[in-house]
């Protein structure tokens, strides 16, 4: 490498100098992100077999935003999935139930489903606990202002589709 | 003096590699469903790729209203991608398209399972597994 001749009368190395102010203003705009949206952050699925289990119709719900008493009662009537025959061998069942439980909102991942947890009932049974994660109040709650016809979108179609509008939903963010 | 060496052994490795990727997971999943096709019907002669195209393709009336065929999640074309009912994205089902399909056998009856039920309302026969998967792996 031959020395650069601009740099002779400049001791301080600008331009690295400039690049690292960059990157550093760059991460704290990520953390602050993550840590403003910490009710909106809700870990994605990270066990392979539950990912693609749950994963193949719909986005693999976090756990966290469910009680464990509701992971317990859909699991345990897979034969009926919102209408659907999502049903699984007994030994896969059991692999996924124990990772949704060990992880749900009011478990493992109390701290980031316990805002979406509020107000929750019925979770002392489990005939009672609820199964859909768009009928929490505080679900409904940050939802109220989203207009019919866009929940209709073609793009949209279902409130299952968090993706549609929620860009990074996959990695567990609900910010946006 | 190396590449002296190194051929038998190659030419064992090769030997013994050969049989196993002319008969694979897909060409013994094949072979299953034509067994019990056979069973089912003495007369049966073999898949057929066209057939397996009207399965994926026609309507039926068996099954859930809001998918009457294959081509309902799955799409027209064998080789685009296809979208569930909630939005997320299903790989095209060619194997042209999507080389990985169809390695693992418990997977793809697994998938007919939800699927036939769902579609046609009930299982898919043998036949109907067989004739589908050929036309996919025509595709």
């Amino acid at each position: 490498m031959s020395p650069k001749p601009l740099n002779t009368d400049r001791p301080l190395p600008l331009r690295p100098l400039v690049l690292g102010a960059v990157a550093l203003a760059f991460s704290a705009i990520v953390l602050g992100r993550a840590q403003a949206g910490g009710s909106h952050w809700f870990p994605p699925v990270a066990d392979p077999l539950v990912k693609e289990e749950c994963g193949s119709c719909h986005l693999a719900f976090a756990p966290s935003m469910l009680p464990a008493a509701s992971w317990q009662r859909m699991m345990s009537n897979l034969k009926n999935h919102f209408g659907d025959d999502a049903s699984l061998d007994p030994a896969v069942t059991a692999k996924i139930s124990e990772y949704l439980v060990a992880n749900a909102g009011d478990r493992g991942g109390q701290r980031y489903g316990d805002k979406l947890l509020r107000g929750v009932t019925g979770t002392t049974s489990l005939a009672s606990a609820p199964l859909r994660i768009t009928e929490l109040p505080k679900w409904v709650r940050e939802h109220r202002k989203v207009p019919n016809w866009e929940w209709k979108h073609q793009e949209v179609r279902t409130r299952a589709n968090c993706t549609a509008c929620h860009a990074d939903a996959a990695r567990g963010y609900y910010d946006d | 003096m190396k590449p002296i060496t190194a051929l038998p052994v190659l030419t064992l490795a090769l030997a013994m590699a050969l049989p196993v990727a002319a008969a694979g997971p897909r060409d013994d999943q094949l072979a299953a469903y034509a067994a019990a096709a056979r069973a089912a019907n003495p007369a049966f002669a073999g898949f057929s790729a066209a057939r397996g195209k009207t399965l994926h393709t026609q309507n039926f009336a068996g099954g859930k209203p809001e998918s009457p065929a294959c081509t309902s999640c799955h799409g027209n074309d064998p080789r685009g991608a296809g979208r569930t009912p909630a939005g997320k994205v299903v790989e095209a089902m060619a194997l042209s398209t999507s080389p990985a399909r169809y390695t693992d056998p418990a997977k793809v009856e697994k998938w007919f399972k939800r699927n036939c039920n769902e579609v046609l309302g009930r299982e898919c026969t043998p036949l109907e597994k067989g004739d589908w998967l050929s036309f996919m792996l025509g595709q």
